[in-house]
């Protein structure tokens, strides 16, 4: 899917070395117990960016945003937000508001009160309360159900609410976790380009906490991917996709081929790799950075390997197999093409026409891929 | 009759049975004239001549229960002391409820044992031990001599301070579980939400927890409210002779006085006070379940 066009994204502030980081993770660790849940993460995020911490459950990224919101204090490291240390701050002293995954909506208050309850609790004046609150239901297209309680409404509205009450202050920073995880599949990506444009309009810095990939790649602008407690890459969602760092995101992030080799030629422009498990070779049309005789992996993305039942020219890059399964996704087929070596490489083909012919199970096949599609990652 | 039949008739029988009857039997004698018979009391119904039968209400029970002071003395003496042991129960049972309803789940169930503890003895013996705690040379006055922070015994025993100590410690787990089990169903996440929303501590409990728990505070008032304003035997062991309470007072009238009709329009005018906020109760909890938390 498309990045979003924001602000942050235009000007990729991540790039500029002079550009100031608005929220800034110093070295972070968090301890409970022997069990370190956030280790040692390091973390600049821009001004007006939509960053995605996306990782398994379990993988620390929740503690990071609870430490971000002020929930949970950092076993060491610091916190800044907006060039103030914000590590000991205590969470209704953080310009800093959170969605909660839940919603956490009060149950005994109506959705008015629920968005009036923090400007409330500033002692804002209650005319531009009144206002404030207005617009934001106008935003998230709530007016109608102001006078609603949380449990007369639906899951889709819910979210609204607890949207609209974590905007209404006009944090420098809002944090967002799981934001779509208790909508359906069609509710889901409507909002996910709904949150974008609210986002865009009020230039709000977001910190998302998703598991879902691909709610990830929709809204980020950058993403963070996290295991064991650490950020294993961080880059946009075409670097993180196009150009994973280890294994480890290559297989995270989308669905991938992963073929464990040996560097055979070791050239500055480009490699080949012998790889077993393939039977035959890989070439790369990139320089990589590894010793020679280096095992390796290559990864080869489904999209990027073609499928032709006509022997291709050359020998790198193609190898034979016997289709094993076909999924049939509608605007495309996933094929489970089993090499003769006993891996099972997995094929995605865009179903294009209508009528085209059909390949079927047990036909044999040759798989054949760009010098230009593997990634090589050493770890 | 079917199975489902017989479970909504069984309860109904119960209440007709255990309650019903015996209210309606108190309401015949209170209605009645005094009398030096057994029981003491004179029948309502009476068949005059051969056909006739002469139905005799005296109303004079309830009036002579407005010329004397006495009956609304205790009466408003009860609502009191009453009164403020839901209030000193509240403050002693929320923190304890609270404490309770976020402990961890282990610790919980520990502590919840030791709150119905003392249904294992019964209340009798218990408010005996406060005597014996509360008397001039019993456990506390001997430690604090023993301590030298006092010469001479206090007197605790026989005192309103030692009757309010027997019923908020009898009555402090009713209070204590209703509102548990309404501070377990809470959703700890709010506070954090409004916390993040900008309340201390302390303000995102009064203004989320405690609307909350607003049933569990008054299921748990009115399970000690309404038994505490007709309690007997507490005042009467722990609260000495000048305890004025209309339990007391229905109890003397009773027993010592034998005058049924007197003691019978007293209970039937105590059930007739406490009847308001037993239906203020329920239409509060009925109102909030159909509006569904």
């Amino acid at each position: 899917m498309a990045t979003p066009a924001t602000a942050a994204v235009k000007a990729q502030p991540w790039k500029d070395p002079a550009a100031r980081p608005y929220v800034q993770v110093d070295r972070v660790t968090k301890s409970f117990g022997e069990f370190k849940a956030v280790d040692d993460v390091s973390l600049k995020i821009y001004k007006g960016e939509i960053f995605c911490l996306l990782g398994a459950s379990g993988c620390g990224k929740t503690t990071l945003l609870r430490m971000l919101g002020g929930f949970e204090t950092p076993t060491s490291g610091k916190i800044l937000i907006d060039g103030e240390d914000m590590t000991g701050v205590p969470p209704y002293e953080r310009p800093v508001n959170m969605m909660f995954q839940s919603y956490a909506l009060f149950p005994h208050m109506n959705v008015e009160q629920n968005v009036a309850f923090g400007l409330k609790q500033d002692r804002v004046p209650k005319a531009e309360i009144a206002e404030r609150v207005a617009t934001m239901l106008d935003l998230v297209k709530l007016s109608a159900f102001a006078k609603r309680k949380p449990h007369q409404l639906s899951g889709g509205q819910r979210q609204r609410v607890a949207l609209a009450r974590s905007l209404v202050k006009r944090p420098k920073l809002l944090l967002l976790d799981e934001p779509l995880g208790a909508l359906d599949k069609k509710l889901r990506e409507h909002t996910q380009f709904e949150l974008i444009g609210i986002q865009d309009k009020l230039g709000v810095t977001f910190v998302v906490v998703t598991h879902d990939q691909e709610e990830a790649m929709t809204l980020a602008s950058r993403i963070g991917v996290m295991n064991h407690g650490e950020i294993v890459q961080a880059g946009t969602p075409s670097e993180i996709y196009e150009f994973p760092s280890s294994k480890f995101v290559a297989d995270f992030v989308g669905s991938v081929n992963m073929f464990e080799g040996k560097l055979i030629e070791d050239e500055p422009e480009y490699v080949r790799i012998a790889s077993e498990e393939l039977g035959g070779t890989i070439y790369v049309s990139h320089g990589i950075s590894a010793p020679p005789e280096a095992t390796v992996w290559a990864a080869v993305r489904p999209e990027k390997i073609f499928m032709s039942t006509a022997p291709p020219e050359g020998t790198d890059n193609v190898v034979r197999g016997a289709v094993q399964d076909i999924a049939y996704l509608g605007d495309l087929s996933i094929y489970l093409v089993k090499l003769p070596t006993g891996k099972v490489v997995r094929v995605t083909q865009p179903n294009t026409s209508r009528h085209a012919e059909a390949i079927t199970w047990d036909q044999q096949v040759y798989l054949c891929w760009d010098a230009t599609s593997p990634v090589v990652v050493t770890r | 009759m079917t199975g489902r039949g017989l479970v909504v008739v069984l309860p109904y029988l119960w209440l007709m049975l255990f309650f019903v009857v015996p209210f309606v039997i108190v309401l015949k004698i209170s209605f009645s004239d005094i009398d030096l018979a057994i029981p003491p009391y004179k029948p309502l119904l009476e068949w005059v001549g051969k056909n006739s039968l002469a139905i005799k209400i005296n109303f004079n029970n309830y009036a002579f229960l407005f010329t004397d002071h006495l009956y609304v003395n205790a009466l408003l003496n009860s609502i009191k002391v009453a009164f403020i042991s839901t209030v000193l129960c509240l403050f002693i049972g929320y923190p304890m409820a609270y404490g309770i309803a976020r402990a961890k789940p282990k610790t919980r169930n520990i502590l919840l044992l030791l709150v119905i503890l003392p249904f294992w003895t019964s209340l009798l013996l218990r408010v005996y031990a406060w005597i014996g705690l509360l008397k001039g040379n019993g456990v506390i006055n001997n430690v604090l001599l023993w301590l030298g922070l006092i010469h001479e015994p206090l007197t605790m025993l026989f005192t309103p301070f030692a009757m309010y100590i027997g019923i908020v410690y009898s009555y402090l787990p009713f209070f204590i579980l209703p509102l548990y089990s309404n501070l377990e169903k809470m959703d700890w996440q709010l506070l954090e939400a409004a916390e993040d929303l900008g309340c201390r501590p302390w303000q995102a409990f009064y203004k989320i927890t405690l609307p909350l728990s607003r049933n569990g505070i008054l299921a748990g008032s009115m399970l000690v409210f309404i038994p505490a304003v007709g309690e007997f035997v507490i005042p009467a062991l722990l609260g000495g002779p000048n305890a004025l309470m209309i339990g007391r007072v229905l109890w003397d009238e009773f027993f010592s006085n034998r005058a049924w009709p007197v003691a019978s329009a007293v209970a039937i005018l105590l059930l007739i006070l406490l009847v308001p906020f037993m239906m203020w109760y329920q239409s509060v909890q009925t109102r909030e379940s159909a509006g569904a938390r």
